[in-house]
């Protein structure tokens, strides 16, 4: 990661000076080490505060679409890592960013680590994590922890979609990740299907009825970007800035997840931003394990130009009756 | 001084539940808040921070405030009544209850709120000192001391007992109800728990913050300030810092048609919402950086302006460890020239 | 909007929203009303332009305004007035219901049936049937706004 870091820094500093890019789309240090900050860099200067570490989980391609438009003049670089290309292929398909505009550097990674998980261990007080790669070395103000670093990645990471860079003008990877092991992404999607109904209702009762209704999980995500929400909308007769009702927790979860059926590309940034940690990846993992199954395997943001499956159809569609013969809850 | 084994704690509590309604921290769906408590819920009493503050029990997230009925011509107005029941918040930690001083001078000045006030003078709240203050907190900043949280009455977990202070009238009340329970305890014995809680409160990273560059008269320097821009520049838009925060207030008032009636009901709003404070004539906040501005500029300019220099920041750190891109008060502050380590 | 009017008393009979395309199922609606086949009274209709006009939002709609079932009807694939409209429709249910039943709603109380203009007799076969499940689910009370409950306070 160190290296990578190295390298990245060094590449940045020679494309704002060559004139390649006017502008770099990264990620800033904070306080600590765990709380980078999405943040743009306009010269040398400014790029000192350029970071690339294991918790760079944050998505970076969403800001493009803003980027792109306000950018008059030269390119704007942007560091993807591999799961964040597919986002950047999406948003190209629905002709939301201008790919001339931008300069992508593909960043190897190797997993990021979630900061909530750390601390739902127990360990407080954390002022730095040095990540060795197998471990982690914890300095908090109660001493010094360790935990293994796979116990600590974010969950997005635990089903890595890929290695690879479905979008880029060059990559940054100096130690590639060779290992394909990954956990089915689907696993729990399967638990809770063959629950009972009893259960699974349940299940999301108890999840969303945290819901504060901040709206991060669809601010951050690189699929939700209309102009206007319609749960921004006060004449659409939904909007409603907090839930009253529980009912109006499932409206929004629902029509959230339903809006990005087959445009998400399962980047996780809805579950990882959730205050109340809300599984929200379940929900999209759920229209993307059914869109498998019933209508082929696809894959939101592997090629560009691909044609979403719900703006799609073929003459032997399953009958919504499917529903009720699959499964025996 | 009184005390209570902390294995007899959950008679307490079940006291407590019985005369009025009890308010603490408890785990649900993996996450901390506080909740009506039960006999089935555990109090997670190691929870430092709940994940939304303790300012639902006054200021609910969403609530009917008045409802109207149309039967053939009539059209019939029923306000809701007002909550009178005692209420006892157990477990508040010291940012939270000075939170509640904060949002009493917006809500109990005139005009006062009448749900808010109905609900502040029939409760009771209880405190905790904190025992392992995080690197998030810097209360200190705002001469908060953890050791000593204050409110009605405070209490301290100290090896296998809580030790138990009444300061006010209403807390006194209350500790008399349950005087056969608590014993009589010496005040020395917390004194090292007071004491190595004050030692950790002065290693917390951003506790040496400094606010000298804020203030009520610093709004024609801050304003145009450079630093909102990059500050700004990755802000998602979404509420999460301001409905974490015990401090943030605004709400917004909108009806709902049932069908048979309309409720009239209010709820949080956030400054960082595109509708928020519309109007007919558009939004006064059409960006992103006038609505980022505006958050950190009420807590830290306007707030003090109106309030006796009071800032609406308690430091609780609830927008420093939840903010999804990792922006919070702590980094406009030390942008601002605030870093004082 | 108000379709929540019964409940209080005795018997319980469902309240049926049933979303109806203009050119077929409307069109069998009407079939089945002229040549005398009833269907239950519960069975509210509304008429849209095509069946791919269903937004997932009105079915959940129809739900938080105290519907017991929706069911929503269009022509058959194949036979849409504008070509395709039922095909993305079709989709757009198939993956809504799921969800609905992920999160352990009553699957039965949603239903998706294709009736032409000539089928006034499967109309009310369709309805008769519907209503006799949802009867049989009872009242819905895991995906609907309480608020709009004729009893509260």
């Amino acid at each position: 990661m160190q290296k990578t870091a190295g390298l990245i820094k060094k590449r940045v500093l020679e494309l704002l000076a060559d004139g390649t890019v006017t502008k770099v789309l990264g990620w800033k240090e904070g306080d600590f080490i765990y709380d980078v900050t999405p943040a743009s860099f306009l010269s040398a200067q400014e790029a000192d505060g350029l970071v690339y570490s294991s918790f760079c989980g944050a998505n970076l391609s969403k800001y493009l679409i803003s980027e792109c438009k306000a950018l008059t003049e030269g390119k704007i670089l942007a560091l993807l890592k591999p799961c964040d290309t597919y986002s950047f292929n999406q948003l190209l398909t629905e002709h939301r960013i201008d790919r001339d505009k931008v300069y992508v550097i593909g960043v190897g990674c190797k997993g990021m680590l979630d900061i909530e998980k750390i601390k739902a261990m127990g360990i407080k007080g954390i002022t730095k994590v040095i990540d060795n790669g197998k471990e982690l070395d914890i300095k908090t103000i109660y001493g010094s922890k360790t935990c293994k670093r796979e116990d600590a990645l974010l969950e997005k990471c635990l089903c890595c979609k890929s290695k690879n860079f479905k979008a880029f003008d060059e990559i940054i990877d100096p130690e590639p990740e060779t290992k394909e092991e990954k956990a089915d992404r689907f696993a729990k999607v399967s638990e809770l299907e063959a629950m009972t109904a009893e259960e699974r209702y349940a299940f999301w009762q108890e999840q969303l009825s945290k819901c504060i209704r901040c709206n991060a999980c669809r601010n951050v995500c690189p699929a939700c970007s209309c102009m206007k929400c319609v749960f921004d909308n006060p004449v659409s007769g939904v909007s409603s800035k907090a839930n009253t009702d529980s009912f109006e927790e499932k409206m929004f979860h629902i029509i959230r997840a339903f809006h990005v059926a087959g445009r998400c590309t399962d980047c996780g940034e809805c579950s990882r931003v959730c205050p109340q940690n809300i599984p929200l990846h379940l929900l999209n993992r759920k229209f993307i394990k059914d869109i498998n199954e019933l209508y082929g395997e696809y894959q939101a943001g592997e090629e560009v130009g691909s044609r979403a499956p719900l703006a799609d159809f073929t003459f032997d569609d399953a009958e919504p009756s499917v529903v009720n013969e699959r499964g025996n809850s | 001084m009184k005390k209570i084994e902390k294995a007899k704690l959950n008679d307490l509590l079940a006291r407590l539940a019985e005369a009025s309604t009890l308010y603490l921290p408890v785990r649900k769906g993996g996450k901390v808040n506080f909740a009506k408590w039960t006999k089935d819920e555990e109090y997670c009493a190691d929870e430092l921070k709940t994940v939304k503050s303790a300012k639902d029990v006054f200021f609910p997230q969403s609530e009917n405030i008045v409802s109207f009925k149309r039967e053939s011509s009539k059209i019939t107005i029923l306000p809701k009544e007002l909550p009178t029941d005692r209420t006892v918040i157990f477990g508040v930690r010291a940012c939270d209850a000075k939170s509640f001083d904060i949002l009493d001078s917006v809500f109990m000045s005139e005009p006062a709120d009448s749900f808010y006030t109905a609900r502040r003078n029939s409760a009771v709240i209880i405190t905790t000192a904190c025992s392992t203050p995080e690197e998030t907190c810097f209360c200190g900043v705002f001469g908060i001391d953890p050791a000593n949280p204050g409110a009605d009455i405070q209490t301290w977990f100290v090896g296998e007992e809580l030790f138990w202070e009444a300061l006010s009238e209403k807390g006194k009340a209350l500790t008399e109800e349950l005087s056969d329970m608590l014993s009589d305890a010496d005040e020395k014995e917390v004194e090292d728990e007071k004491s190595r809680i004050s030692e950790i409160t002065k290693q917390l990273p951003l506790n040496g913050l400094s606010l000298e560059n804020f203030g009520g008269d610093k709004t024609n320097e801050l304003f145009d300030a450079a630093q909102w821009e990059k500050l700004s520049q990755s802000c998602i838009g979404c509420g999460t810092c301001t409905f974490v925060c015990p401090t943030c207030q605004c709400y917004d008032i909108r009806d709902y048609d049932t069908g048979n009636d309309i409720r009239r009901y209010r709820c949080w709003d956030s400054c960082m919402y595109s509708d928020f404070t519309m109007c007919a004539h558009g939004t006064n906040r059409p960006t992103q950086l006038q609505r980022f501005r505006q958050r950190f500029m009420h807590k830290l300019v306007y707030f003090p302006a109106n309030n006796n220099g009071e800032f609406s920041c308690v430091g609780c750190g609830r927008c420093v460890s939840s903010c999804p891109i990792s922006m919070n008060i702590a980094k406009v502050i030390k942008s601002f020239g605030g870093d004082n380590k | 909007m108000q379709v929540s009017e019964n409940t209080e008393n005795k018997e319980f009979k469902p309240l049926i929203v049933a979303f109806c395309c203009n050119w077929c199922s409307y069109a069998g609606a009407d079939l089945a009303g002229t040549s005398r086949l009833s269907y239950p009274a519960e069975v509210k209709i509304i008429r849209v332009p095509c069946s791919c006009r269903v937004n997932p939002m009105f079915i959940l709609k129809a739900f938080e305004k105290g519907a017991d079932g929706v069911i929503m009807c269009g022509c058959h694939p194949g036979d849409c007035h504008y070509s395709t409209g039922n095909y993305y429709a079709r989709r757009r249910m198939t993956l809504l219901f799921s969800m609905l039943d992920y999160l352990g709603i009553d699957r039965a109380r949603t239903r998706v049936e294709w009736v032409s203009a000539a089928e006034g007799q499967k109309f009310s076969l369709v309805m008769n049937d519907f209503a006799k499940t949802v009867t049989e689910l009872g009242e819905n009370i895991k995906l609907g706004d309480l608020r709009c409950k004729k009893q509260q306070d």
